[in-house]
């Protein structure tokens, strides 16, 4: 074999590798990002219809409701608007009212979020940051009631 | 005091560790024979310091010293004495020590069994493992100390995160430090190599057992972490491609790389640049988990603290790290580039190959785990990575790798006819192509294409590998086989084996787990996979730190009892809940149950019930591989080149 058409096997080789990794990869991260959407954001039609996303604040106080089986009901709020959320499964050790939480799911026909997966805080001093970041945000934006003020200042 | 006997311990390490960069290496240059000669004793010395400050904050621990910060932070007196030794490297701080130590110990094992080693390459490289300790005990005195004193020390210490109070995660760590850390002798002797300009095949013989060593470290570390998973977080998966697994296992990606194309470097001389530069990012990406897993980047299980001042100084370390080491690699490169050549089809091409798979994988899960920190660090979004894609790209790069590893090893270096090794190979791919469309056809429930390739490629690693072992005995076959091998030789076997076991494991536990959660009242079953779980209710317990809910699930099958499985809901002192599955393990299945929460006053409960047919695969196959590991690096051939000189250097 000429050395001339070796090095074009490597190349060739090397780059069909790349090219079905490089295609793999735009592939499959079209279809599994997902964004983090506040209740604000998703109020103002700013999270997709159709793709999933991630919804993250606090679990409002009081709106945790059971359903059928193992079906359960809450709300999500960053203090200024809030999202109903529906989720059938068991919630996280660390699921309690009034406490950060992030879902993972789409938006329901109906307007309310159908989540496939809740994430709530990993111990009890830590708030995920994207949660911290949009009660903040919230926070600033408008009025937010003086218990929002310690949550958010907790984490800052 | 004692516990500022540990700080001046450490203080006293740092000075010795900044000797130990020095010195040597200058002595290289000058010719100073006494400066060159240091780097043994000076390099056990500082171990010593390292050690002694260790052992001043497991003793600050044992004796409740609330005093100490740390200690008041990450234990209190009702803690059971296994969790108070590791509650050491618990948090943050104390884990930065232990990483620490471990790099010392790897540097005084490195002066211990290297006395075939020419004396300026131990200077060398224990000086480059002197900078890293430079780095990281500079880190942990300025930023994270874990002899800080508290002004008002509390009468009662808080608790360690229940998460990590279990004797599965008590090792963990231990086990991906030495790992990591057991990288840096890699990479110590890479940059040794570049300094002093010698790169042959002596080099690449004295690298490999550490290497390998490391490796294997890093292989039980990551399958340690994914079984505490699976049975502590009571989500029942093996792994999450959490951001801190993956911190783990692009090291190990590379990591197995590096010590394939060290083989080829030592019996060949050929891909010399590349492995240096494996080794690089070998450690490097040791280096990166660290920073994902401590600066607190991370929107992960793992991510214990958040502290940017923290973030900065590992991120420049890092820069300084990578940043130098490629730029001598780039002055250096032109100088260490092979002469050797071999054919498109060869060994060498195979293993060429191989590494070009594992990079790529390791690229495209580089990326998926650091696209969301670019993108929120340019203020672009917040988006998250989740498994699918991990899945999308792993998946379809693993399996062109494990196709290759059947013809790898068959193929001759050098030189091979691609008709030679297709006849040669054609037995164990028509068995292999028919045992495994057969195997889910007869033995499982129902029939996966997903299955039956997981299945082929299952027989085709094993017959090929056997088939190696058989050629390697000659006439007389596969019993003298295993006689003719070397221990390197079996390593590669028990670690090729161990790649196919891992296989079945991944591939009937994806596809054929069955899951549900439900409600459950006392009394009332649910039945999956043919298994009836009876529900028998829940009592209320003590335990030494926290309060539990115990249930009780009878597990039947066709009518006959298997077993009752006991799954827990504690609540811990600190406040925190926690979920202990019942599980009941198996060679071809294991049935797991957690418990959900109490949902009304009848007693109901949700109820979380698993069947994952052959999951133990998994792990066994990850042990395999490390058991593989340590018999390659256990190969005569080290310990007799060392031998020689000294007298059992080894």
């Amino acid at each position: 074999m000429k050395a001339r058409h070796k090095r074009f096997g490597f190349l060739a080789v090397g780059l069909g590798a790349l090219a079905l990794a490089g295609w793999l990869v735009v592939n499959a991260l079209g279809n599994n990002l997902s964004y983090f959407f506040s209740p604000t954001e998703v109020a103002a039609g700013m999270a997709p219809q159709s793709h999933q996303f991630r919804l993250g604040g606090l679990v409002k106080a009081g709106s945790v409701q059971r359903g059928e089986g193992i079906d359960v009901h809450f709300v999500v709020t960053d203090t200024q608007q809030e999202i109903d959320v529906v989720y059938s499964g068991i919630l996280p050790d660390l699921f309690m009212e009034g406490q950060g939480v992030i879902a993972q799911g789409r938006l329901g026909n109906e307007g309310a979020f159908i989540a496939d997966e809740v994430l709530a805080k990993h111990d009890e001093n830590y708030m995920p940051p994207e949660v911290a970041a949009a009660l903040e945000k919230a926070h600033n934006d408008g009025v937010a009631p003086p218990t929002t003020e310690a949550a958010a200042g907790v984490v800052n | 005091m004692v516990p500022e006997f540990g700080q001046m311990a450490l203080v006293i390490a740092l000075v010795l560790s900044l000797i130990q960069a020095s010195l040597p290496l200058a002595g290289t240059y000058k010719g100073v024979a006494v400066w060159i000669d240091l780097a043994r004793p000076i390099a056990r010395t500082q171990t010593l310091f390292m050690v002694l400050a260790f052992a001043a904050l497991t003793y600050s621990f044992l004796v409740h010293d609330f005093s100490v910060r740390y200690v008041a932070s990450n234990s209190n007196t009702a803690l059971p004495t296994i969790y108070l030794v590791s509650g050491v490297w618990g948090a943050h701080e104390g884990s930065l020590l232990l990483w620490a130590l471990t790099l010392s110990i790897w540097t005084t094992a490195v002066t211990l069994f290297s006395r075939s080693v020419p004396r300026e390459t131990v200077a060398q490289v224990v000086a480059v493992m002197g900078m890293v300790s430079v780095g990281f005990l500079l880190f942990m005195i300025l930023t994270s100390n874990p002899f800080d004193r508290l002004p008002n020390p509390p009468l009662e210490g808080r608790d360690l995160n229940p998460l990590l109070q279990d004797p599965g995660l008590a090792i963990h760590p231990p086990m991906l430090y030495m790992g990591y850390v057991g990288f840096s002798v890699a990479f110590a002797f890479a940059i040794a190599a570049m300094l002093g300009g010698r790169m042959d095949a002596a080099w690449a013989r004295w690298s490999r057992p550490w290497t390998n060593i490391a490796w294997v470290f890093l292989t039980l570390g990551i399958v340690l972490g994914s079984w505490w998973a699976y049975y502590e977080l009571g989500w029942g998966g093996w792994w999450f491609w959490d951001p801190v697994e993956n911190a783990s296992f692009l090291p190990w990606l590379v990591g197995t790389a590096l010590i394939h194309s060290l083989a080829v470097t030592e019996k060949r001389g050929a891909f010399k640049a590349w492995t240096v530069l494996l080794a690089i990012f070998a450690f490097s990406l040791s280096l990166l988990g660290t920073f994902l897993v401590r600066s607190g980047v991370l929107t992960s299980v793992h991510a214990f603290a958040t502290d940017p001042e923290r973030g900065i100084f590992i991120l420049i370390f890092l820069c300084v790290v990578i940043g130098g080491s490629l730029l001598l690699y780039s002055w250096r490169a032109s100088q260490i580039r092979s002469t050797v050549t071999f054919d498109l089809v060869s060994r060498e091409s195979g293993l060429l190959m191989n590494n070009v798979v594992l990079v790529v994988t390791t690229a495209s899960i580089l990326l998926g785990t650091l696209y969301p920190l670019i993108l929120d660090a340019l203020g672009v979004g917040k988006i998250s990575v989740g498994p699918p894609y991990f899945n999308a790209v792993f998946v379809p790069l693993t399996i062109p790798l494990a196709v290759m590893l059947g013809v790898g090893a068959s193929l001759r270096w050098k030189r091979d006819d691609a008709g030679r090794v297709l006849s040669h190979l054609k037995w164990p791919l028509v068995l292999s192509l028919v045992g495994g469309v057969l195997f889910p056809l007869l033995l499982l429930p129902s029939f996966s294409w997903g299955a039956a390739l997981g299945m082929v490629l299952f027989f085709w690693i094993t017959l090929t590998t056997l088939l190696w072992l058989k050629q390697r005995g000659g006439a007389q076959g596969l019993r003298h086989g295993l006689v003719a091998t070397g221990r390197g030789g079996w390593g590669m076997v028990v670690g090729h084996l161990g790649v196919a076991v891992f296989i079945v494991g991944i591939t009937l536990t994806s596809i054929y787990s069955t899951e549900k959660d439900v409600r459950l009242a006392p009394g009332e079953q649910y039945t999956l996979g043919g298994y009836d779980f009876l529900f028998k209710g829940v009592r209320r317990f003590n335990g030494p730190n926290f309060t539990a809910s115990g249930g009780v699930v009878e597990v039947s099958f066709e009518g006959k009892k298997i077993t009752t499985l006991f799954p827990e809901k504690r609540d811990y002192r600190s406040g925190m809940p926690m979920t202990e599955a019942g599980i009941d393990a198996g060679i071809t299945r294991d049935l797991f149950v957690a418990l959900g929460e109490e949902l009304d006053d009848s007693g109901a409960w949700s109820l979380r019930l698993y069947h994952k047919p052959f999951i133990r695969w998994i792990w066994l196959g990850g042990l395999m591989m490390a058991l593989g590991g340590l018999l390659a690096a256990s190969d005569r051939r080290y310990f007799r080149f060392q031998g020689g000189d000294v007298g059992g250097g080894g």
